[in-house]
């Protein structure tokens, strides 16, 4: 099968590509981009782009998909057809999966429900210890083997300096990249919104910035100290990106990313108790949201996930702080990061780089999210002028908790190829 | 979606009017005033004695307890017998509604038992709003506590006491003592006195005990109680709970009363005609002297009494908001009727 | 629209005059106006009858039959009766007896207060044949005919006008 997709603008950081041209796919891979065909090439079929863009299939550094297990709604089917409708063809699943991701046989399980579902190229992450529990190490070299492209904890960071610093040591000569979410559970304290002027109105629990930014003092000194490639995930707060800022001076490896409803949402959302903008770590002040939006311009902010979380209608209807966190966020990932290309002046090349390359330059896998010559041919085609509305019943999640149902967006996904496979197709109503 | 409803406007009907109470935050002053009005004409003005009134007969209130208050629940039992309202009382234990379906059965079970309001208390701020937003539109909520974020009834039975003592509560001067982080009452206390346009609201106690921004909610933090105190018309103490030196934010009552504890001889700060309020049960010697406690200062017990007198005022008022709201539809209905039909008799005679 | 006004000293006389002709003044009453036109009137038989007990004051709005269709009366005030209502005899004041649904709530809440020996029942007019209740009045200072709507103004004069609607439908 060869296909030959016409006049679009392919833009793709990873070659600092951005013009109006062909791309032609042979054999499920890039065979090239360009206004000359390849020779050989003829198209067993054309589509013609005029006026779409065409991205490389989009790298999202964590989603829970669901599987195996049931604390969360959805499987690997139902939320990596999710995925490639938010223009996501690679993803890394965390390990907090039922039962947790740290033994062969999950990572193997993962992968086999994967290869089925044929979808989208699932990453399973492995636990860094056992059990997720943060205090006996998993088996690093066997998570390896099987097929873990990282190592993390997930939302639950190691508490106990001594077992991090262990496990940051014994993981240094596996040459896998650690990911590290910060959070002090101590100064956490049961809270459930950020301590701030909302939650103080609210009588709401707090979380201070400090049980990030303390937690991330610690862990980039103990990073140092081991001398391991760290990613820090998801950081929230104005002061981490100025930790990062100065860790990246120093020459430290170090890289993050931003969950990508923490550049919309701010702790002035949660004032109605809506329990859908319940997240961990939980939505910032505006000034906070700031700064994570210039850490993503600056090139601070490497990387932007959706932190998908598909829960079940259960799990929020609660009142806020007994309801669980998290967004269902893959469908959104793309549309959201191009409204702030669209009205706040974020550059489009920087925004597509932060889902492409750079997250799959974190994963230290630059197969995925480019389209050089050779790679998989994991792509989506994007209608920059389509106006739509994220609703509910047309979401594909299983987990349908997402606080920008209703919002308006500009740019949609109109198709996904999977390994040259069309594995997506928007149906306009 | 539903979900996008904010505070303020899920407790008012379409006429303005309040249909749950979950909040002081969002209520205008006349909405207040309605309150303390209608709570001034239960009380025999010659023996402040509170007669049983038959308005709410045939009407039925469930008070939902998720968190166990027996003074709290029996006030609101009073109210609403006092009211002649059917009353059913149910404690129930958090742990038997850990998941969010079957919280919500409970509470449709319970109205389908012809419940016309929940008087509902609960250990999880927010709670009251989220019963408010999946109740039948017929079934109003009032909320009765709702962990550290509100506890109205209580606030305006506080503003009752002091409009009783004060006349009024607009230019007035008044400190809040002690734990205000933790507390519910202080939370609505504060927005009835900046709703009422009270000059001035100081909050008194160690930064543990302070919410990270007084500011935002229009207040001025004192370390300081004796300079806190200056001037002041009203004093109210706050009940210090065990947990808080459990978690280190204070290190004992003793040295919370050195620091904060209500003396005759801080009193004295005050103006000499200040009151001291307590929402009650006082740990005396740890907020308060007994001297000043039991002072003539001191109104701590007709504070109980005027609870009952407004409570009845809320229920009264949020079930004649729904009389006069439904009326008011079917006004607009036959209305709308009368103009259709206008409308099929012009064309007629056009044609 | 006609407005005849009528002389209120006029009415007040004649009522203190059939209670005079009844026996209830021998037996010390105590007398209760009901708020707000009641009030009024009561205000100025208790003084022309010079009665030394204070006058008593009703609101019925938390009495109403009709709370489910209007809802509160937002200018409710507390009752004030400064004295035992149990075995006194109890002179009921309103201004226009009409259904007499008024009537009934204000004996309901007189009842909640005690059990009176006796109540006369007072009013200074009575607009008959619109009565849905058997309760009629045992001194009236002025019949009228049931379409004729009135207005009571107070306290200080007291002035009822008529508002002949007949003249208006016409």
């Amino acid at each position: 099968m060869r296909l030959m997709i016409k006049n679009a603008r392919i833009i793709d950081p990873s070659q600092n590509l951005d013009r109006v041209t062909h791309l032609y796919i042979a054999r499920g891979r890039i065979a090239g981009i360009g206004d000359e065909a390849p020779e050989g090439f003829s198209a067993d079929q054309e589509i013609d782009a005029t006026g779409k863009w065409l991205l490389p299939g989009l790298v999202d550094l964590k989603a829970r998909l669901g599987d195996p297990g049931s604390n969360f709604a959805g499987n690997i089917a139902s939320e990596t057809k999710a995925a490639v409708a938010g223009g996501i063809t690679s993803l890394c699943c965390p390990p907090d999966t039922s039962p947790v991701n740290d033994s062969q046989a999950v990572t193997e399980l993962i992968q086999r429900r994967a290869r089925q579902a044929a979808t989208a190229f699932v990453m399973p992450v492995g636990a860094l210890t056992q059990g997720l529990e943060g205090e006996l190490l998993s088996g690093i070299y066997s998570l390896q083997q099987a097929g873990c492209v990282a190592l993390s904890q997930a939302d639950r960071p190691i508490q106990n300096s001594l077992t991090l610093k262990n496990a940051l040591e014994y993981a240094v000569s596996h040459d896998m990249v650690v990911m590290l979410r910060c959070e002090d559970q101590k100064l956490k304290n049961n809270g459930v919104a950020h301590s701030g002027p909302v939650s103080s109105r609210l009588g709401l629990p707090p979380i201070p910035p400090s049980a990030e930014t303390a937690a991330l003092a610690r862990d980039l000194i103990l990073v140092e100290e081991a001398g391991i490639r760290a990613h820090f995930s998801q950081i929230s707060c104005a002061r981490s990106v100025e930790l990062i800022a100065e860790a990246k001076k120093r020459g430290l490896p170090v890289t993050c990313d931003v969950a990508i409803h923490q550049l919309h949402l701010s702790e002035m959302d949660v004032m109605g108790f809506n329990s859908l903008f319940h997240t961990s770590p939980p939505l910032r002040s505006l000034e906070d949201k700031s700064a994570l939006q210039m850490g993503l311009k600056h090139g601070i902010i490497d990387a932007v996930v959706s932190d998908h979380t598909p829960l079940e209608r259960d799990d929020k209807l609660l009142p806020f702080g007994e309801s669980r966190p998290g967004i269902s966020g893959l469908e959104t990932l793309l549309p959201l990061l191009l409204k702030l290309v669209n009205e706040n002046g974020l550059d489009l090349m920087t925004a597509v780089r932060s889902v492409t390359q750079t997250p799959a330059a974190i994963l230290g896998r630059n197969v995925i999210g480019s389209l050089e010559i050779g790679n998989s041919a994991d792509l989506c085609i994007v209608d920059p002028q389509a106006t739509w509305t994220l609703e509910e019943e047309r979401m594909l999640s299983e987990g349908k908790n997402s606080p920008f149902i209703g919002w308006e967006f500009t740019g949609q996904v109109e198709q996904t190829f999977f390994q040259g496979r069309p594995v997506f197709r928007n149906n306009p109503i | 979606m539903s979900a996008r409803l904010t505070a303020p406007n899920l407790q008012l009907n379409e006429l303005g009017k309040i249909r749950h109470f979950l909040t002081l935050e969002g209520l205008k002053q006349h909405h207040l005033l309605e309150i303390l009005d209608t709570a001034e004409s239960f009380i025999n003005p010659n023996t402040d004695e509170i007669k049983k009134v038959p308005v709410l007969r045939g009407k039925t209130i469930m008070n939902l307890f998720f968190e166990p208050s027996t003074r709290t629940r029996t006030t609101f039992e009073i109210a609403e017998k006092r009211l002649s309202a059917d009353v059913a009382s149910l404690d129930i234990a958090t742990s038997a509604t850990k998941k969010g379906e079957s919280l919500l059965d409970t509470l449709w079970n319970l109205q389908a038992m012809q419940a016309d309001m929940f008087v509902i208390r609960h250990a999880e701020s927010g709670a009251a709003h989220f019963f408010a937003q999946h109740v039948a539109p017929h079934v109003h909520v009032l909320n009765a506590g709702d962990g550290q974020h509100a506890h109205p009834t209580q606030a305006m039975l506080d503003m009752f006491t002091i409009r009783r003592h004060k006349g009024d509560i607009y230019d007035l001067k008044v400190a809040i003592v002690g734990d205000v982080l933790h507390s519910r009452v202080v939370r609505s206390q504060i927005q009835a006195l900046s709703i009422l346009e009270a000059r001035e609201i100081r909050v008194i106690g160690p930064k543990t005990l302070m919410p990270t921004h007084p500011e935002a909610m229009g207040v001025h933090h004192y370390d300081n109680i004796e300079e806190g105190l200056q001037d002041v018309d009203v004093i109210i103490m706050v009940r210090l709970q065990n947990e808080r030196m459990k978690s280190a934010l204070i290190p004992s009552e003793k040295e919370f009363f050195k620091l904060y504890g209500l003396t005759k001889e801080r009193l004295a700060l005050a103006k000499p005609d200040a009151i001291v309020m307590h929402p009650g049960p006082i740990n005396r010697g740890v907020e308060i002297d007994s001297e000043v406690a039991d002072g003539p200062q001191s109104v701590i017990l007709q504070q109980v009494t005027y609870g009952i007198a407004v409570r009845m005022a809320v229920m009264s008022i949020i079930m004649s908001n729904a009389a006069q709201l439904a009326q008011h539809k079917a006004e607009q209905a036959s209305l709308e009727l009368e103009m259709a039909s206008a409308d099929d008799t012009d064309g007629k005679e056009n044609a | 629209m006609k407005e005849l006004d009528i002389d209120v000293n006029a009415l007040i006389t004649r009522i203190c005059e059939q209670l005079q002709s009844q026996d209830i003044l021998a037996k010390s009453p105590k007398m209760i106006g009901i708020r707000t036109g009641g009030e009024w009137v009561a205000q100025a038989l208790h003084q022309q009858l010079q009665l030394t007990d204070p006058l008593g004051v009703i609101d019925i709005s938390f009495y109403r039959d009709d709370f489910s269709k209007i809802g509160l009366n937002p200018a409710v005030k507390p009752s004030d009766i400064p004295w035992e209502i149990d075995d006194q005899h109890i002179i009921l004041v309103d201004d226009v007896l009409f259904t007499g649904r008024t009537i009934r709530a204000a004996l309901n809440e007189i009842f909640d207060f005690g059990r009176p020996a006796s109540v006369t029942l007072v009013t200074l007019l009575d607009r008959r044949g619109c009565r849905e209740l058997p309760i009629q009045a045992d001194a009236v200072g002025m019949q009228l005919e049931c379409s004729q709507t009135l207005k009571v103004s107070g306290p200080d004069p007291l002035t009822v006008s008529i508002l002949d609607q007949t003249e208006e439908s016409a």
